[in-house]
């Protein structure tokens, strides 16, 4: 019964990432009607700058959660500034195909510079040995990891759902038109909610650190199953993200103790499965 | 919202002319290349994939369907034919038609089931049934794992051409590359093709005069499942191994740039940008790790500048079609 458990808090992990991940691609699909494709690649670049700050700034663990989102966040929007911007009014696919020649170039120059192998990053002193549940013995730092993404996708859905800053994002993707009608800066917001979608990678990347090493190609597996997991859930909803994210890295975990011959392919077979019984996704419209 | 090739001529007896013009001069230039002195193996290889970006094109140019999975079908084909040639022991026309049917049956089922969304949400699908299948050969036994299926016996094609030979492979690697390309051709040029062009221009429109869209979408994906099919049969052949590259998903980026960099809905593009690509990969070898950052500025500088890509941009400036 343990594994069951240890395998069930891998899953939540993973999970963790897949909604932090998935709920950044959808706010910049729903402002730039993208599908990020350097998501992986900006999530590595979270993870380097954590591991940056620490070993040459000396800068901790804590600061780096608040530090790391910010700087790869302003690349973001130097990025969307730069390049991204000319793509408005263009069919999807060119902006896929920008933003994936985007993650070859960041990827291949990490891979020049730090090969292939990972850079450990140790997990903060606060956050350090583990706590006996009972039934289970729970890593404090897995578990802050998991918490701490929870509470950070909820925020999230509440700045977009619930707030006045949110409200105009949501009108803007009905109708930038309209809204620019108001006296809100359209092109800005389109900067800013790139920004925060890149933010969010980047803090998943810095929250994998400890866990998963730094390493180059972080990002590029990753993003392949966070792009299944997007099918799976469809784009439709904020919300709809986080629940299939932590879900599907639930079910991945449960998967690798029953079958573990399976666990890579788990959450493609799903989207299998989805796709043939609701092709729109599970919480999806209508692309 | 604007297609992603709306840039394509309409279909005139003067475009049919000068496309024939080229492709006549496109297969003397391959007829000669033996006694050119051109190291045979680097335009055998670029002939695999400029077939593979050909089939590629296909679905985009004229289906509008941006396929980023399509290396599932050179690697599926590859180690079917591979795994016929050297355990079965079968001869090479029909090691071949093994890898193809294998290409076929499989672009069927992950065609039934990507065609279901469009867009971007159908590039994702792609992609992520070509990730399983590569999970898939990574475990399966017949395919060997990371080791790949090696030391593959080249053979007798129908008993007399000795495939061994580099100029006998070389030609029938050729003839393989222009009867796929043909095939192509002929079906854009079809009412076939013309239905696909009316689904990528207005889909709905097209529903409403009477097509069923779907069945023109799974059928091109099929065609070009095929030939992609093709492709993977041949380079088991000119590489003598098939393996788990040709599976990954970087894989299917490749084909995708290459397609990008001829140009997109064009019909000698995919073959240009095959050979740019191919060539570009055989002379930068030496700087490893920034052959991909180069790639990732050509796929940049192609979105941002270049969105007809080099054969595209040649027919705009001549104001013809190629």
């Amino acid at each position: 019964m343990q594994a069951v458990y240890a395998q069930l808090l891998v899953g939540l992990i993973n999970g963790s990432f897949y909604a932090l991940l998935s709920l950044g691609l959808a706010v910049i699909f729903g402002m730039l009607n993208i599908i990020n494709f350097a998501h992986g690649a900006l999530y590595m670049m979270g993870a380097f700058c954590a591991y940056f700050l620490l070993n040459i700034g000396g800068i901790n663990y804590w600061w780096a959660l608040l530090l790391a989102p910010v700087i790869v966040g302003i690349f973001g929007m130097i990025l969307e500034r730069t390049l991204l911007q000319w793509l408005a009014g263009l069919d999807h696919l060119y902006g896929l195909l920008l933003t994936f020649g985007i993650a070859l170039i960041v990827q291949g120059i990490f891979q020049n510079y730090f090969g292939s192998s990972g850079l450990p990053y140790a997990i903060p002193d606060q956050l350090r040995g583990g706590m006996n549940l009972g039934f289970m013995f729970l890593p404090v730092y897995r578990g802050w990891v998991v918490i701490f993404s929870l509470v950070v996708c909820l925020a999230t859905w509440f700045l977009i759902e619930r707030t006045r800053l949110g409200a105009y994002l949501r009108a803007e993707t009905e109708n930038p038109t309209l809204v620019r009608a108001f006296g809100i800066n359209v092109p800005r917001m389109i900067t800013l909610t790139y920004g925060l979608g890149v933010g969010l990678a980047a803090l998943a990347g810095v929250l994998s650190a400890p866990i998963n090493q730094v390493r180059p190609l972080m990002g590029a597996d990753l993003i392949i199953v966070v792009f299944a997991v997007v099918v799976i859930g469809g784009m439709g909803s904020i919300m709809g993200s986080i629940i299939t994210g932590f879900a599907l890295g639930v079910i991945e975990g449960l998967t690798k103790y029953f079958y573990p011959e399976a666990s890579n392919t788990v959450v493609f077979v799903l989207m299998v499965l989805v796709l043939l019984v609701k092709p729109t996704g599970l919480t999806g419209r209508a692309a | 919202m604007t297609s992603i090739t709306d840039e394509t001529l309409p279909i005139t007896p003067r475009a049919m002319r000068d496309e024939m013009i080229v492709f006549v001069i496109m297969a003397a230039l391959l007829a000669i290349v033996p006694w050119t002195g051109i190291y045979p193996f680097f335009v055998m290889q670029a002939l695999c994939f400029a077939l593979l970006a050909c089939a590629f094109n296909l679905l985009i140019g004229y289906g509008g369907l941006l396929s980023f999975g399509h290396a599932m079908f050179l690697g599926t084909a590859g180690y079917c034919s591979a795994h016929a040639l050297k355990v079965w022991g079968l001869p090479p026309e029909l090691g071949i038609i093994v890898g193809i049917l294998a290409a076929c049956a499989l672009s069927v089922v992950t065609g039934y089931i990507s065609i279901r969304r469009q867009g971007i949400y159908f590039s994702m699908i792609t992609l992520a049934l070509s990730q399983l299948l590569y999970f898939i050969y990574l475990q399966i036994p017949f395919t060997h794992g990371e080791d790949g299926i090696q030391g593959i016996p080249q053979g007798h094609m129908f008993g007399v051409l000795d495939l061994s030979k580099s100029t006998t492979l070389y030609y029938v690697v050729t003839v393989g590359f222009l009867g796929g390309f043909l095939l192509i051709y002929r079906t854009i040029n079809s009412p076939f093709g013309e239905v696909l062009k009316a689904i990528r221009e207005n889909e709905p429109r097209a529903i409403s005069l009477g097509y069923k869209t779907d069945q023109y979408k799974l059928l091109a994906y099929i065609l070009s499942g095929s030939l992609a099919g093709l492709a993977g049969a041949l380079k088991v052949f000119v590489a003598q191994n098939a393996s788990l590259t040709d599976v990954h998903w970087s894989m299917s980026g490749e084909i995708v740039l290459m397609t990008l960099v001829g140009g997109l809905g064009t019909v000698f593009g995919p073959v240009v940008g095959a050979f740019v690509i191919v060539a570009m990969q055989e002379y930068l070898a030496g700087f490893g790790q920034w052959v991909q950052v180069i790639q990732g500025v050509i796929f940049v500088a192609c979105v941002l500048l270049f969105r007809r890509g080099i054969v595209g941009e040649i027919a705009r400036i001549g104001n013809r079609s190629l």
